[in-house]
């Protein structure tokens, strides 16, 4: 973490809490837009209901706009067909953004090897956190979702 | 609606002139990412106020190539694939393309496993449609009836992930019979879960079935003629509601569903409220079967006392590379270390006996070399399952109507040609027209009707 | 099979098409008749209309690629008779050089869409086609993917995003 931009240490000392603390609403409120396009959206289902709860890392709602959401959530197979359209979605998405890699579909094209599939969406746009399975489980989509919070705290904030 | 989500990726040519010239009509694209097209279709609307003129569907956002795959593996290699064509019940699928390599070969499976494979797909089938109606019915702004559904679905993938050791992507078919056999405790779970799933279904019941703007917006809306449906090739449930009574189960009889006692539900007028009706009787009546199929399935030595102890598989592996192999065959160990059902006693019950498609248990394969070439032939690339040449069509009962299966053989151990033929893409057809002329907001209930799965209709 | 114990569907065909009928035959109970080209049209007409078959349903459409034999592809039809609870298959092989065969749209609504996959994936036209263009793929894509001659793996140069407006 570089915080030591100013040169004086009180300045630098402001700045880190300022960040901390920026860090700290952002990681609890974590608009989510969920791209779901394959069998990966039965999990997303599952994790987002109630009995997995991902309400409790404060990543509860859902925003159908990319214009509203932070995280963009991959869930499932990215086609050839679809790529563009991901695009579009991420780049109308306001910094700061995020992006999770949901399946090991996105995050490497899984056993999809073929001319009609993007082998691993890091081809189309940068990730964040990939979380692997196929589908993941409930609670490795937990886990991946408490990792993408420690990220957002300790990363420098931009404001 | 028409939120930023919707993207342009193809216009036709010819529509856009036309609304060029008419500028009171305006165009509109639904998707192909839009919160209520759950999967990935665009739907490009023409509109005079309210009201859809002309409709265009473009399907193909997840085609994953599943018939160009299934040519390049084996004929196990198939099963992964298959579970991720209708992703919501896999299980079907497994069967419905097993059940067509065990017609090609000839293979008559073990009677336990007929009733194992019933079970296992009516309680698919009850997800499925929890599933169908939950989301439709969240679209429609009910968001508690969502929630609930989601419920009593995870009860059922809870026992999907005992039996098969999967929530969702399960491979639990093979050819001549299934993974692994029921665990001890299934029936009392199932039984359960089953009565769980009915009071859930009743609690919907009561919020939906009498709900004046439920009723309001699916009444009369999205209707369909039984001879358009004909002409569409739909079949299950949306076949159904029209007042066709055509199911697989009853009219082509698979398994054992010939010895269950069960009613098709039929509607009358064909619209989204009949389907949203048929859907809810399908479920009790899945339940039904999966009751009787528990009453019904017949024990096999299961529990016959043995000797030796039960031994860790790996153990076994190393023992048997290393020339220990006396007394080997007297001892029993599970074929997958994480599932129970999966042991020697039990294969004969769940597999076809037949060596051209079973793998022999793991004891012999170590403790004898005739499992052990058994086990080798079917393993190894370029020997593997190979069916005589010809060519076969199977059909089961899919969550959305008729599943079909077309493998073409040559007599080698990968297809030919396999061809899933999916029940989604009739519905779809007929969608746009199914629309047009009627409001814009009303795609939204007669889409959730239709239930696609875009794994099963890209392929 | 003798022709004593052909099904009253294979019967029929024979009767009404049999110097067009190429091969039939009921291999594993399922009846499947190989016509030439020139009869689907009809053929499928007379199924779907005569009172004894009405086969009301086309159940399936879709392609084979023999690739080494010749003729090289042949279209495969599934019927469903609701009424008499009967299937059958019919085959048409089509060459290499001119692979085209005579659109059902106007018998069967779905043969459309069917259609339009057939054309995507095999690329066999299908003359008096309203609007044959691809279902699955995207129109930039180069070549027929289920053809045996496409490797599984080809990918094709990632379309960007268009401008709408455009
Ligand atoms: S990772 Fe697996 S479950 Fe997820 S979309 Fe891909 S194939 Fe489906």
């Amino acid at each position: 973490m570089e915080v030591d931009k100013g040169g004086g240490t009180e300045f630098g000392f402001f700045t880190s809490r300022l960040d901390k603390m920026i860090g700290w609403a952002r990681k609890f409120s974590v608009f989510q837009y969920p791209f779901i396009t394959a069998c990966c959206g039965m999990e997303y289902m599952s994790v987002a209901c109630a009995h997995y709860d991902i309400d409790r890392f404060g990543a509860g709602l859902p925003r159908f706009s990319p214009r509203q959401a932070d995280v963009l959530f991959v869930v499932g197979t990215i086609s050839q067909k679809i790529a563009p359209v991901l695009l579009t979605v991420y780049e109308q998405m306001c910094s700061p953004k995020w992006v999770v890699a949901f399946g090991v579909c996105t995050c490497t094209g899984g056993f999809y090897d073929d001319y009609a599939t993007v082998r691993g969406i890091d081809h189309v746009l940068p990730v964040d956190i990939y979380i692997p399975g196929c589908p993941p489980r409930p609670e490795t989509v937990l886990n991946g979702l408490i990792m993408l919070q420690e990220k957002i705290q300790n990363q420098k904030q931009e404001v | 609606m028409s939120d930023s989500t919707t993207i342009t990726t193809k216009t036709p040519e010819e529509t856009k002139q036309e609304v060029e010239k008419s500028n009171k009509n305006m165009m509109l694209n639904v998707g192909p990412s839009h919160p209520a097209m759950h999967g990935v279709i665009q739907i490009s609307v023409e509109l005079e106020g309210e009201v859809i003129r002309k409709a265009d569907i473009e399907i193909g956002y997840l085609h994953r190539a599943f018939e160009k795959h299934s040519e390049s593996g084996t004929y196990t290699q198939v099963f992964p694939y298959t579970d991720r064509l209708n992703y919501v019940s896999p299980a079907i699928n497994n069967f419905g393309y097993a059940g067509a390599v065990e017609k090609l070969m000839g293979l008559e499976i073990p009677e336990r496993c007929k009733y194992i494979r019933v079970i296992m797909s009516e309680i698919a089938r009850v997800a499925d449609h929890l599933t169908c109606i939950g989301a439709s019915a969240m679209e429609l702004g009910a968001f508690s009836v969502f929630l609930y559904m989601m419920k009593a679905r995870e009860w059922l993938y809870e026992l999907t992930e005992n039996v098969t050791g999967a929530r969702i992507t399960i491979s639990y078919g093979r050819i001549g019979g299934v993974k692994a056999d029921l665990p001890k405790e299934f029936t009392e779970q199932c039984r359960q879960a089953l009565k769980k799933t009915r009071e859930v279904l009743e609690e919907v019941d009561g919020l939906l079935t009498r709900n004046r703007i439920f009723m309001d917006r699916m009444r009369g809306v999205g209707v369909i003629s039984a001879e358009d449906a004909i002409s569409f090739g739909i079949t299950g449930p949306f076949l159904r509601s029209t007042g066709v009574a055509y199911d697989v189960r009853k009219a082509w009889p698979y398994l054992v569903y010939d010895r269950m006692n069960f009613d098709v539900p039929v509607g009358t007028t064909g619209d989204n409220f009949d389907r949203y009706l048929v859907r809810m009787e399908e479920m009790q009546q899945s339940m039904r079967i999966i009751e009787q199929a528990l009453d019904q399935i017949p024990e096999g030595p299961t529990n016959i006392d043995h000797e030796g102890r039960v031994i860790e598989p790996d153990l076994m592996a190393d023992l048997g590379k290393f020339g220990k192999t006396a007394g080997l065959l007297k001892n029993e160990t599970l074929l997958e270390p994480t599932l129970e059902g999966t042991g020697k006693r039990v294969h004969l019950q769940i597999r076809a006996n037949d060596k051209d498609a079973w793998i022999p248990p793991k004891e012999q394969v170590y403790s004898n070399i005739e499992a052990l070439m058994n086990h080798f032939k079917i393993i190894m690339l370029g020997h593997g399952i190979r069916p005589p040449k010809g060519e076969v069509y199977n059909m089961v009962e899919g969550g959305n109507g008729e599943l079909g299966f077309y493998i073409v053989s040559d007599g080698t151990d990968r297809p030919w040609r396999v061809r899933c033929n999916g029940p989604c893409m009739r519905p779809m057809a007929a969608l746009a027209g199914i629309i047009t002329g009627g409001q814009m907001a009303d795609i939204i209930a007669t889409f959730g009707s239709v239930n696609m799965i875009a794994g099963e209709l890209d392929r | 099979m003798p022709e004593a114990e052909w099904s009253k569907t294979l019967k029929k065909i024979q009767e009404q098409f049999g110097d067009r009928v190429i091969e039939m035959h009921a291999q594993l109970g399922q009846d499947t008749v190989v016509v030439s080209k020139a009869a689907i049209f009809e053929l499928a007409r007379f199924l779907r209309d005569d009172p004894d078959l009405k086969y009301n349903y086309l159940m399936d459409l879709t392609a084979v690629d023999h690739f080494t034999r010749k003729p090289r592809f042949e279209v495969v039809y599934h019927f469903l008779s609701l009424e008499y609870n009967a299937r059958v298959r019919v085959k048409v092989p089509v060459g290499e050089s001119d692979p085209e065969v005579e659109s059902l749209t106007p018998l069967w609504k779905i043969a459309n869409w069917l259609e339009r996959e057939t054309w995507d994936m095999f690329g066999i036209k299908f003359k008096n086609h309203p609007d044959l263009r691809r279902l699955l793929l995207y129109p930039e894509f180069q070549g027929h993917p289920l053809r045996k001659d496409y490797p599984v793996t080809k990918r094709q140069p990632l379309v960007g995003p268009k401008d709408p407006q455009a």
